[in-house]
C-alpha cells in the first residue's frame, strides 16, 4: 500500500478524509471541541468546488446537509454531544427516508454543557438510538490518528451502502491530538470510493423503496428526471406516505434487516496481542475503543513486561456491534477489564453478547483521560 | 381551453386529505400554473414541505418532492439549493411551521438571501393537529389550547421577512387565483429568498369555533383584514392595525444572492479572485 506521511490533528484528517472520499457539502454550526472539522472543510470544499455552510443552528446543520445528500452528493455534518441531540429528528427522517450521510462526532463530558473542553466517551450509547423509532445505527470509532482518516472514508462508502447516517465516534483527545500518520494515497482512497446505487431504467418503472427485504433504497440524484418523493412518513414502494398495514411492517423491518444481515461488511475491529493467548489462568482481556485503546496498549505492554499476559480486544465498529467475536474471548478469557471514559455505556453491550455479569471495569467520567497506569494497577487490583 | 393540471399532478394521491373548501387547492393550482406560464421542466423543479396540512402539498405535485421534519423546510432546501443553484427550489410551509418551531430558518432563509421561493400558507392555526394557538391566530380567538381566548400576540409575517433581508415579499390571499399565480410567477422568477405570505382559510379548525363556520364566512374574514398595499398606506395608523397589505411589499433586485456568493468563495479557494472585503459589499455594517 502506498502511504504518505501527514502531520495534523483528528478534526482535521477527518475532514481531509471527507473530501479525498468525494464528500462536497458540510453543513455544520459551532461546537467544541469539534469545530476544527467545519474549519477545514470550509476550505477543503471550496478548493474542490463543493460547499461548507456554516448554519443558523445544529438541526439546520444537519438538515442542510440531509438536503444535499437527497440531492444526491456525498454529504456531512460534525458536533459534539449536545449538537446530536439537537440534530436527533432530522437523524431520524435520514434513516426513514435512507438517505446517506456522515456524522462526526468528536465526543465531549456530558450531560447537557457537561465539559466542553474535556475528553468524553459519554455517547456511545446515544450513538446506538438518537432519535426514536426503530432502526440499526451505524457507529464507527477511531482509535488512532490515522483512523479518523480512515474510518472516516469508510463512513462515506457504508453510508452509501446502506443508505442511512454514518456516525464516526472521535473524542476531545483524538480530535485535537496533534501528530504523525501514515494515510493510503488520494488515488487509493478514490479508487475504494463505491458510490451509492442508482437506477438507470425507465422513470415510470422506478421504484426507489421497492427492494429486497435485506436491501436499502436505490434512491437516485434528484433533477435527473426521477421524480420522487422523500417523507419520513411510513411510506410505500415509490415514497408516498401510505398506512397499509403489511407495508408498514416491511419497511421497519426493513431497516432492520438491511443492516443486521450484513453486519459482516461493517464489523472492523483490532486485536492487539491476542494471538498468544490460550484461556490460561491469569491471562487479562482489555475491551477498550477510541482514545483509551492508546492508553490500554501501553498498559498491556507494561502489564506484559511484568509477566502479566494481557491484550486488547477493540472494536472499531461499535454499533452493530461484534456481538460474535466478543464472545469468543470472553468465552475463552477469564479475567476481561472493560475500560471507557464513561459508565458501562459499552460495558453492558458486552454484557449482553457475552453472557458473563462477571467482567470488572475502569469507569473515568471526570474529563480526564486513562493513565496507563491506571489501568495497570485496575488489573493488579481486580485480578 | 380550461388549463389541464393532470401533467403536474398525481393523480394518483387524489383526492387530497384537504377538507372541503380549503384554500390548500386554490394555492396548489396557482402554484401549478406558474410554473407551466414559466414553462418550467417538472425535473427541474423541487417542492421542500414541512409538517401539518400544507406538508402534504409536495406528495401532490409531481416534482421532485421532499417533505421534510416540522419547521426545517428552509434548512433542508439551502443544502438542496446550494448544490444545484441553477435549479428551481420552493418551500410549502404553514404558519406554526414557517414561524414557530421554524421561525429561526426563515429568518435565516431570508438573509442569506438564497434563491428560495418560501410559500407560507397562513391559516392561522394549526388546522391538522385540531385548533391550537398558531403564531398568527388573533388575539381573543378560541383556540382547543386557549379555550378562554388566545392573548398571544400574533406575528406579521411579511414584516419578519422584511427584517430579517428577504429580497423579494409579497402578500396574497387565496380569493384571488389570478393574483395568486402572478405572484408565484414573479417570486419564482426572482433570484433570491422571496417570501409569500398567502393567507388561507381553515372554517373547519379556525372558523367553527370563531364564528364563521363555513368557507364564505371564513372567505370574508380575510378579505376583510386584507386590502391592496396603495390603499393600505392611505389609511390611518389605528386602522392599519387591524389589516394587512397585500401585494408586492419589497423587490430589491440589486441585493446578492447566496449561491452567487458562494461562488466567490469557490473562487478565492481556487485562485481566481482576492480575499473578499467589505469593500465588496455596499453594506458594511
Amino acid at each position: 500500500m502506498a502511504t504518505r506521511e501527514v502531520i495534523s490533528t483528528g478534526n482535521e484528517l477527518s475532514a481531509l478524509a471527507a473530501k479525498d472520499a468525494g464528500c462536497r457539502f458540510f453543513g455544520g454550526y459551532p461546537i467544541t471541541p469539534s469545530s476544527e472539522v467545519m474549519h477545514e472543510m470550509s476550505d477543503l470544499m471550496p478548493e474542490v468546488g463543493g460547499v461548507c455552510i456554516q448554519m443558523e443552528d445544529e438541526i439546520a446543520g444537519v438538515a442542510a446537509a440531509i438536503g444535499a445528500g437527497m440531492a444526491g452528493v456525498r454529504t456531512m455534518t460534525a458536533t459534539s454531544g449536545p449538537g446530536i441531540s439537537l440534530k436527533a429528528e432530522n437523524l431520524g427522517l435520514a434513516q426513514m427516508a435512507e438517505v446517506p450521510l456522515v456524522v462526526v462526532n468528536v465526543m465531549r463530558g456530558g450531560p447537557s454543557t457537561g465539559l466542553p473542553t474535556r475528553v468524553s466517551q459519554g455517547d456511545v450509547r446515544q450513538a446506538k438510538n438518537p432519535s426514536h423509532g426503530d432502526y440499526r445505527s451505524i457507529t464507527l470509532c477511531a482509535g488512532s490518528l490515522a483512523e479518523c482518516y480512515t474510518e472516516t472514508v469508510r463512513a462515506f462508502n457504508l453510508a452509501d451502502r446502506f443508505m442511512q447516517p454514518v456516525f464516526v465516534l472521535l473524542d476531545e483527545t483524538i480530535g485535537h491530538m496533534h501528530g504523525k500518520a501514515m494515510l493510503p494515497t488520494e488515488e487509493e482512497v478514490a479508487q475504494g470510493i463505491v458510490p451509492r446505487k442508482t437506477f438507470d431504467g425507465a422513470p415510470e418503472d422506478y421504484l426507489p423503496y421497492q427492494c429486497e427485504q435485506d436491501q436499502p433504497a436505490v434512491l437516485n440524484p434528484m433533477f435527473k428526471g426521477y421524480r420522487y418523493h422523500f417523507t419520513g412518513l411510513h411510506h410505500d414502494a415509490k415514497g408516498f406516505p401510505t398506512e397499509e398495514i403489511e407495508t408498514c411492517r416491511k419497511l421497519i423491518q426493513r431497516l432492520e434487516d438491511k443492516v443486521m444481515m450484513h453486519t459482516d461488511e461493517i464489523e472492523l475491529n483490532e486485536e492487539f496481542m491476542l494471538d498468544d493467548m490460550t484461556g490460561a489462568e491469569g491471562e487479562v482481556l482489555i475491551i477498550a475503543y477510541g482514545s483509551v485503546s492508546l492508553a490500554a496498549k501501553e498498559a498491556i505492554r507494561h502489564l506484559r513486561a511484568q509477566g502479566i499476559k494481557a491484550g486488547l480486544f477493540r472494536p472499531i465498529t461499535l454499533w452493530p456491534s461484534p456481538a460474535e467475536s466478543i464472545k469468543k474471548y470472553t468465552d475463552m478469557i477469564k479475567n476481561v477489564l472493560c475500560v471507557e471514559l464513561n459508565i458501562r455505556q459499552y460495558t453492558e453491550e458486552i454484557e449482553r453478547v457475552s453472557g458473563r455479569l462477571d467482567l470488572e471495569g475502569l469507569y473515568k467520567v471526570n474529563g480526564r483521560p486513562i493513565s496507563p497506569y491506571e489501568i495497570v494497577n485496575k488489573v493488579k487490583e481486580v485480578f | 381551453m380550461a388549463f389541464n393540471y393532470d401533467k403536474y399532478l398525481r393523480l394518483e394521491k387524489m383526492p387530497t386529505l384537504w377538507c372541503w373548501g380549503c384554500g390548500d387547492g386554490v394555492i396548489l393550482k396557482a402554484f401549478v400554473r406558474a410554473i407551466d406560464k414559466l414553462n418550467i421542466d417538472p425535473n427541474d423543479v423541487c417542492v421542500v414541505s414541512g409538517i401539518g396540512c400544507s406538508g402534504r402539498f409536495s406528495s401532490y405535485v409531481d416534482f421532485n418532492t421532499v417533505h421534510t421534519t416540522h419547521g426545517r423546510t428552509v434548512a433542508f432546501a439551502t443544502g438542496i439549493k446550494l448544490m444545484h443553484p441553477d435549479k428551481y427550489v420552493i418551500c410549502v410551509a404553514g404558519d406554526g411551521d414557517g414561524l414557530a418551531i421554524g421561525g429561526n430558518h426563515t429568518i435565516h432563509g431570508c438573509r442569506r438571501n438564497i434563491d428560495i421561493t418560501m410559500i407560507l400558507i397562513n391559516n392561522f392555526i394549526y388546522g391538522l393537529t385540531n385548533s391550537q394557538t398558531s403564531p398568527t391566530t388573533p388575539q381573543g380567538m378560541w383556540t382547543v389550547s386557549q379555550k378562554s381566548g388566545n392573548i398571544d400576540p400574533t406575528f406579521n409575517a411579511t414584516n419578519l421577512a422584511i427584517a430579517s433581508g428577504a429580497s423579494f415579499v409579497a402578500r396574497e390571499t387565496m380569493l384571488d387565483p389570478k393574483k395568486l399565480e402572478k405572484v408565484f410567477v414573479k417570486a419564482i422568477e426572482h433570484r433570491g429568498f422571496a417570501f409569500l405570505d398567502i393567507m388561507s382559510n381553515c372554517h373547519i379548525n379556525l372558523g367553527r369555533k370563531n364564528k364563521m363556520a363555513n368557507a364564505m364566512e371564513n372567505l370574508g374574514w380575510i378579505d376583510s383584514i386584507t386590502t391592496p398595499l396603495k390603499k393600505w398606506e392611505a389609511l390611518s395608523d389605528e386602522e392599519k392595525l387591524n389589516v394587512f397589505p397585500t401585494g408586492i411589499l419589497k423587490e430589491d433586485t440589486t441585493a446578492r444572492e447566496y449561491c452567487d456568493m458562494y461562488q466567490d468563495v469557490i473562487d478565492f479557494h481556487q485562485g481566481k479572485r482576492k480575499t473578499i472585503t467589505q469593500d465588496d459589499f455596499a453594506k458594511k455594517i
